[in-house]
């Protein structure tokens, strides 16, 4: 069997493909098959761009009406391949529509899905995909056994997004078949946490602040740092569960993967789910009081001091510019 | 109103991850201890319980040897009993065959009006697992669920999203995954932790569940390769001398950020 129909399950927002999904048609075009892309929700107003990407068919499944994306997005996939129409690889975004989709798919095909993936390769028959563990020091690639359709999520940033050959962009409706009370939850109501400035995941420079800021009031030297530097702020796991910023902000494994010019880490001692989502930048300068902690291992330039000294220095040689 | 919490027992995370060099899959034959994620969802259910007036929490885990210490903890929180699915035979199992053992496990319990799972687990994190359970059962799930409240038979939850939070409801019984830091974890008390040693405590073995096949056999995978990343190199560490600010903020202007 060799894998040629390859579908990526892609978001949008703002009118537009996301760059995740971007990045995951990218990738699906380099392997030269058939690339399609499902969309959960209604999918006219970007099917043209999908198209562009690379998309010869947009599945789309029309407005969701309330219903939660895992159950729904299964339910239709399941049956598009029920009715013939299959792909050999699914690739998704390893965030909270992608997994709760994938995951329920995974239970209605029989199938394993491999998560938390950077990287895939296909070699006649054989999939693999690479996972970074233990903070990203090792790489694990794992083969898919048995029979397609192969499931796999993938984290942000994994592939660069890149223009190339378009496809037709072909809208096709995907029904979301009843499926019973695996469907019967609901929303009621959406809430959008407002953030002002660049977007964490795609600002310059990132300034994230952690546990090493001793309270929540601490917190607005990061955001006044990140004003002047104009900067987007995050925060360490620990201080989002601690309730001092929102989850927006969380930067790590289970938050967003940013990849910035620069990222200042103050305070953050750099714990495997932290250093996870922001190794990958460009430059690193941490400041902290443990001079043995991990996150200087990864700095370019590492300060190993208080952060409530260090920081309102910095903060006023960069207002008196 | 009774709850079953999915919980997993990992190797102690303050220590080093290793894996089993004949396997390649990660090292769990040491001690194991209660995932501080599942704490968040125990101490949820116990919540709920309370609130509801009456019921009790139980528990199921999976390992592939015979560790109790991490359900022992979560039972000397307040939850009432617990089944262990141990078995050598699980070694090597992906993510959707745990789920179908553990959603073995809850009908052996004989279901709940609440399932509890974490987000994901601290060592393995694939994060699929709660959501695979509740299809497998045929029940409505809510995943990252920050705020929970029950009425009756419909649930109201608070959703965390990538831009803020979803309001959703749902009827009973159902599924949720809840993320750290929605609840304080209390810590077992001296009678908490001596009642726990007599609470019940099931092992029961995959053929007792009447699953198969399992582990490797299971598995929809196979590790073919384990590399080191390349590794990020440690630059200048210098100590503050009061004076160090000046060096970030020449580093910044070499990058011309400044």
């Amino acid at each position: 069997m060799t894998i040629s129909t390859i579908w990526v399950f892609a978001q949008a927002q703002d009118g537009a493909p996301t760059t995740g999904t971007l990045e995951l048609l990218t990738k699906a075009r380099s392997f030269g098959g058939t690339v399609s892309a499902f969309f959960l929700g209604d999918a006219a107003p970007v099917a043209a761009a999908l198209g562009a990407a690379g998309a010869a068919k947009v599945y789309s499944t029309g407005d969701l009406a309330g219903q939660l994306p895992g159950p729904a997005g299964a339910a239709a996939i399941k049956a598009l391949i029920d009715g013939g129409d299959a792909p050999d690889l699914f690739l998704f975004p390893q965030n909270y529509e992608g997994r709760d989709t994938v995951a329920r798919l995974s239970v209605q095909l029989d199938r394993t899905v491999l998560t938390n993936n950077t990287d895939i390769a296909i070699d006649g028959d054989a999939v693999t995909v690479t996972t970074p563990i233990f903070g990203g020091n090792t790489l694990v690639t794992t083969q898919f056994a048995g029979s397609a359709p192969y499931l796999a999520t993938f984290r942000p940033k994994s592939f660069a997004a890149e223009e190339g050959a378009a496809a037709a962009g072909e809208l096709v409706t995907a029904a979301i078949p009843e499926h019973g009370a695996t469907g019967a939850a609901r929303i009621t109501a959406v809430h959008v946490e407002e953030s002002s400035g660049p977007k964490l995941d795609e600002a310059r420079v990132v300034v994230s602040g952690g546990r090493g800021l001793g309270d929540a009031g601490a917190y607005s030297m990061i955001e006044t740092l990140a004003k002047l530097l104009k900067a987007a702020p995050g925060a360490s796991r620990a201080i989002v569960d601690a309730g001092w910023v929102p989850y927006s902000y969380q930067v790590g494994q289970t938050g967003k993967v940013v990849k910035p010019e620069v990222y200042i880490a103050a305070g953050i001692s750099g714990a495997t789910q932290h250093m996870v989502g922001m190794k990958g930048s460009k430059h690193i300068i941490a400041i902290n009081k443990d001079k043995e902690a991990p996150i200087f291992s990864i700095a370019d330039l590492g300060i190993v001091g208080d952060v409530h000294k260090v920081l309102p220095k910095l903060i006023e040689a960069l207002q008196a510019r | 109103m009774n709850v079953i919490v999915c919980v997993k027992q990992i190797p102690d995370p303050a220590l080093p991850g290793a894996l089993d060099s004949s396997s390649n899959t990660l090292k769990r034959d040491g001690k194991l201890i209660l995932d501080e994620s599942d704490s968040y969802g125990v101490e949820m259910a116990l919540q709920l319980v309370t609130a509801a007036g009456g019921g009790e929490v139980s528990l199921v885990s999976m390992a592939p040897n015979g560790e109790v210490s991490g359900l022992r903890t979560a039972l000397a929180m307040g939850a009432a009993k617990a089944v262990l699915v141990s078995d050598p035979a699980l070694k090597g199992s992906d993510a959707l065959t745990t789920a179908k053992v553990l959603a073995a496990a809850v009908q052996r319990l004989g279901g709940a009006d609440l399932i509890i799972g974490a987000t994901e687990s601290s060592d393995g994190y694939t994060g699929t697992v709660p959501e695979q359970i509740a299809e497998i059962l045929g029940l409505p799930s809510v995943t990252f669920a920050k705020k929970v409240t029950i009425d009756g038979s419909t649930m109201h939850i608070e959703r965390q999203t990538e831009q803020g939070y979803d309001e959703v409801t749902s009827p009973l019984p159902a599924l949720i995954s809840v993320t750290a830091g929605v609840v304080e974890p209390r810590y077992p008390s001296f009678k908490g932790i001596m009642a726990a040693k007599s609470k019940p405590l099931e092992t029961v073995t995959v053929a007792d569940l009447g699953i198969t096949p399992v582990g490797w056999d299971g598995a929809g995978q196979t590790i073919v390769n384990v590399s080191q990343a390349e590794a990020r190199k440690a630059g200048e560490v210098i100590e503050d001398d009061g004076e160090t600010f000046t060096k970030v903020v020449s580093y910044l202007e070499t990058l011309k950020l400044i």
